[in-house]
């Protein structure tokens, strides 16, 4: 009794020591209004790369122009201008699947918002969970991600994932207008050396869960067929029913579904059930993507790949095939997103995809797999993941290749938003380089 | 036929393992320690590097490897590290300083082979975070391909202990086992306690050896191992985050005179950076990890250049299987977060944590006389666009991407049915927080 006394304290303690903290990003505030980016490089991803200039208006791209060109940068009420001489301006990177926002601290669960209880429970939205003050966000947002992915984890069907941008004080403000359920597709074989289960449990297991799959599905579609007639007959709603409610959109190829698949076999079971559903997907990790390239391929799936700084799967397994996947499944004619999977280092996104440029994916299409490609497979192919006039300004200024480690990020857009370039790990750099007071007293 | 190119790439292997001199021409050289040497050759003879010069000519029998274009480094060392070795952690008591990871090393481990892939040709293969006063450490020599677990050793190498602060051991100890340390009040009475028993222990044979009593006192491992520390004989690498128990280990040693401690991990270095280079302490950091639990909530990765900048000797670890395969992206990473020079980037995986290990006399920096540990690569290897091409071990190749093999395993097991796909990593990151928790068992770490 006394140890869980004490326990109690230790816990209430260190929730208190969390509040206190969490709750504050610690920055100054964004500016809004007109900007003029000058003199710069800009990487547009999807029109070619030249020497110009970009204009922000009402966090929208309210103009691109090459250098010389007639077009007049002139804007009502007068802009802020940046000159970005010799500097580059990229599209704001898209992580395509991150815990960022819903997860703080890896070891306290309490802070944990990812993985609710229960094994079918689509219904659960990430983008309620999604605490817009986490001290994650601004740390990763500098280094120039200003998109992710947030998705819910656990079981079957763990939740609704929502695309976030990584500024706002409300998750609807931070909302980047793509929702989708997931699926962890039921995996065969073990899950890792830990995992004790005989040869005929796995199976056995397996077999429940593609069952259980099948059930859900089988009533799901029964479920839109009953609510499309009461529709039709403008008749009330069949009861509260709200998982079934999250996969409707999906039945009714409204929604992709985001299906977690990553062994060669699943992956081609993946296909099969996808196929035979006549499901729109996407699928996610794909860690052994390279080895069914093809079928992927055939079965016109896009992908979210990822980590690519990650080991293989088998021992048996080249070292370099992780870095090599994207590029592999990129030759194959596969549409291909990278994500971290992170929930704290979200900003090593552009390092994921630099060794994928490097292993094979060169760096134009390793690019693409951090910006329009997300955006497409999202469906926001309009609206993101490019330097285009009309588009939201979500874009980078930095200080050369933003795959090269050392290249700084000078200047984040988000939603035309001008983001302070600074979170609480710059502040500590700031405050402890050169403590004060030193040794003395 | 599967046997076959098996049996071939042992073949190779072997003979690869044969030679110990090599000749690396026309290559950039970054020797950490005497600048970087253009179009320079490096000769290794026996397996020592015997020459640096300009137009080196290849004595009869040498191998050559031409090396234009290329960026030859010293063999890049992990601090930290628990490849190479079957168990990490002995979590039966806040003190296990009698046991040894040694005993149990692992040749066939692939993640060697993958860490020379990464120009990794040493590592410190530590016991894991459960204890204060956890086991000895082995620094390894990345010598792939050979069978005989003694030759992983890398002889003459300091003996090294490894100690934990924090939560670690407050959690194993403290909230599952109901005993001291719970808190990191307790953590400084039982490094005071280990430490004092270690003194009695050491006194009484001085006791004995002077002649002024008689009977021997009775031999016991654990205590002889703490007076080996307080003799300075091995080298204290010290697992730990917050600033606060970085002082009290540092107070604690000051009162028993032990000198030699490199922290590890040590997120919250940065803000006792001043009193961890004036006690001469030494700092072994991740580039970036952070947030996997709360006592590294408020790291930087700007961490790794303060401490620099305040002059303590600073090494970039992996701790992990993967990191290890990209150290040298790991130390760009200061490049981004502070802006250090090459050399300086380069030195904390070079010869910064050779001096850690008390291997900086051996390995580290090309010099004439020190190891032929060699990673050769295509680009900078600052750049992202790297990719290492040859790892040389003593005058060994021991990676070569002209020569690599789609399955390197050298113990495969022919009787194995079951498909060998393993679950590497479900979320990246580092939820679960640092390797050093391997082998504690599930209901010990996730019990409130």
């Amino acid at each position: 009794m006394k140890y869980l006394y004490i326990n109690i304290i230790v816990l209430a303690g260190l929730l208190l020591g969390c509040t206190s903290s969490i709750h504050s990003q610690i920055t100054k505030k964004a500016s809004y209004g007109n900007f003029i980016i000058k003199n710069a490089t800009i990487v547009t991803v999807t029109k070619g790369t030249f020497e110009g200039s970009v204009t922000i208006q009402d966090g929208i791209i309210s103009g691109v122009s090459k250098s010389g060109s007639k077009d007049k940068t002139v804007m009502e009420g007068g802009a802020t201008i940046i000159d970005a001489k010799g500097m580059y301006v990229y599209p704001g990177m898209i992580d395509g699947g991150t815990h960022i926002g819903l997860g703080e601290i890896g070891a306290v669960s309490l802070t944990q918002d990812y993985n609710e209880l229960g094994d079918f429970i689509p219904h659960m939205q990430a983008l309620t969970a999604v605490n817009p003050s986490s001290v994650n966000i601004p740390v990763n947002r500098i280094a120039g991600v200003t998109t992710a992915l947030a998705c819910p984890d656990g079981g079957l069907f763990p939740g609704t994932a929502a695309l976030i941008h990584l500024h706002g004080y409300t998750p609807e403000q931070m909302f980047a207008g793509f929702k989708a359920p997931i699926l962890n597709f039921p995996a065969s074989g073990k899950r890792g050396r830990w995992d004790r289960r005989s040869e005929e449990d796995v199976k056995k297991d397996e077999e429940k869960a593609n069952k259980k799959l099948n059930d859900i599905w089988t009533k799901a579609k029964q479920y839109t067929k009953i609510d499309s007639l009461a529709t039709a007959k403008n008749k009330k709603k069949a009861g509260f029913n709200p998982q079934m409610d999250a996969l409707m959109p999906v039945i009714r190829n409204e929604m992709p579904l985001l299906i977690v698949v990553n062994k060669d076999s699943d992956i081609k079971a993946a296909i099969k059930w996808v196929e035979t559903q006549n499901v729109k997907a996407i699928f996610m990790g794909v860690a052994e993507g390279w080895r069914v390239a093809e079928e992927i391929a055939k079965a016109e799936i896009p992908v979210i790949v990822g980590p690519v700084l990650d080991n293989p799967r088998r021992a048996s397994d080249p070292y370099e095939i992780n870095y090599a996947n994207p590029g592999i499944l990129a030759k194959a004619g596969v549409q291909v997103a990278i994500r971290t999977n992170e929930t704290e280092n979200v900003r090593n996104l552009p390092y994921n995809a630099g060794f994928a440029a490097t292993y094979g994916m060169g760096i134009d299409e390793a690019l693409k797999a951090i910006t329009i490609n997300p955006a497409q497979i999202f469906g926001l192919g309009d609206k993101l993941g490019s330097i285009e006039k009309g588009k939201i300004a979500n874009l980078i200024i930095c200080t050369g290749d933003p795959f090269e480690t050392k290249t700084d990020v000078k200047h984040v857009f988000i939603n035309g938003w001008n983001i302070p370039m600074e979170s609480r790990q710059t502040l500590l750099y700031d405050e402890f380089l050169d403590r004060s007071p030193g040794m003395n007293k | 036929m599967k046997r076959l190119l098996f049996i071939l790439s042992f073949v190779i292997i072997c003979h690869v393992g044969y030679s110990q001199d090599i000749l690396v021409k026309n290559g950039t050289l970054i020797t950490i320690t005497d600048g970087v040497k253009e179009n320079t050759d490096i000769l290794i003879r026996n397996g020592k590097i015997s020459q640096i010069a300009k137009g080196i000519k290849a004595p009869s029998g040498v191998e050559v490897i031409d090396a234009e274009g290329m960026y030859i480094m010293p063999g890049i060392i992990d601090a930290h590290s628990h490849l190479g070795i079957d168990a990490v952690n002995e979590a039966t008591d806040p003190n296990t300083a009698h046991v040894w990871v040694g005993d149990a090393l692992n040749p066939y481990d692939v993640g060697i082979y993958r860490a020379l892939a990464g120009g990794v040709t040493t590592s410190h293969a530590m016991h894991g975070s459960a204890n204060a006063v956890g086991g000895q450490c082995e620094t390894i020599k990345h010598r792939w391909g050979v069978h005989d677990p003694e030759e992983l050793r890398m002889i003459g190498a300091p003996r090294t202990i490894k100690f934990a602060l924090g939560e670690n051991p407050m959690r194993v100890h403290g909230e599952g086992r109901g005993l001291t340390p719970r808190t990191r009040m307790g953590m400084e009475q039982v490094f005071r306690k280990s430490f004092a028993d270690g003194q009695a222990y050491m006194d009484a044979w001085n006791d004995y050896n002077s002649g002024k009593v008689k009977t021997p006192p009775a031999y016991d491992l654990k205590m002889q191992t703490m007076a080996d520390i307080l003799k300075g004989e091995i080298l204290i690498h010290c697992h730990s985050y917050r600033a606060d128990e970085i002082l009290m280990l540092m107070d604690v040693l000051s009162d028993y005179g032990v000198k030699n401690i490199t922290f590890q991990h040590v997120n919250e270095g940065f803000k006792v950076a001043p009193e961890l280079a004036a006690f001469g302490a030494h700092a072994s950091v991740f580039s970036d990890w952070w947030a996997y639990k709360f006592e590294v909530y408020y790291s930087t990765a700007y961490n790794a250049t303060i401490l620099a900048k305040n002059g303590v000797v600073t090494s970039i670890n992996s701790d992990s299987r993967e990191l290890i395969r990209h150290l040298y992206h790991e130390a760009a990473k200061t490049q981004k977060y502070g802006d250090l020079s090459d050399n300086e980037a380069l030195k904390m995986i070079t010869i910064n944590p050779a001096i850690q290990l008390g291997i900086d006399k051996e390995v580290g920096s090309l010099e004439k006389g020190k190891d032929g540990d060699l990673a050769i690569f295509n680009k900078h290897p600052l750049s992202i666009y790297a990719i290492p091409q040859k790892t040389i071990v003593d005058g060994h190749i021991r990676f070569d991407i002209d020569n690599d093999m789609d399955d390197i395993r050298l113990d495969v097991d022919p009787t194995e049915t079951i498909p060998a796909y393993i679950e590497t990593q479900s979320h990246g990151g580092h939820s679960c927080g640092d390797g050093c928790m391997q082998g504690v068992a599930e209901h010990l770490l996730h019990k409130h």
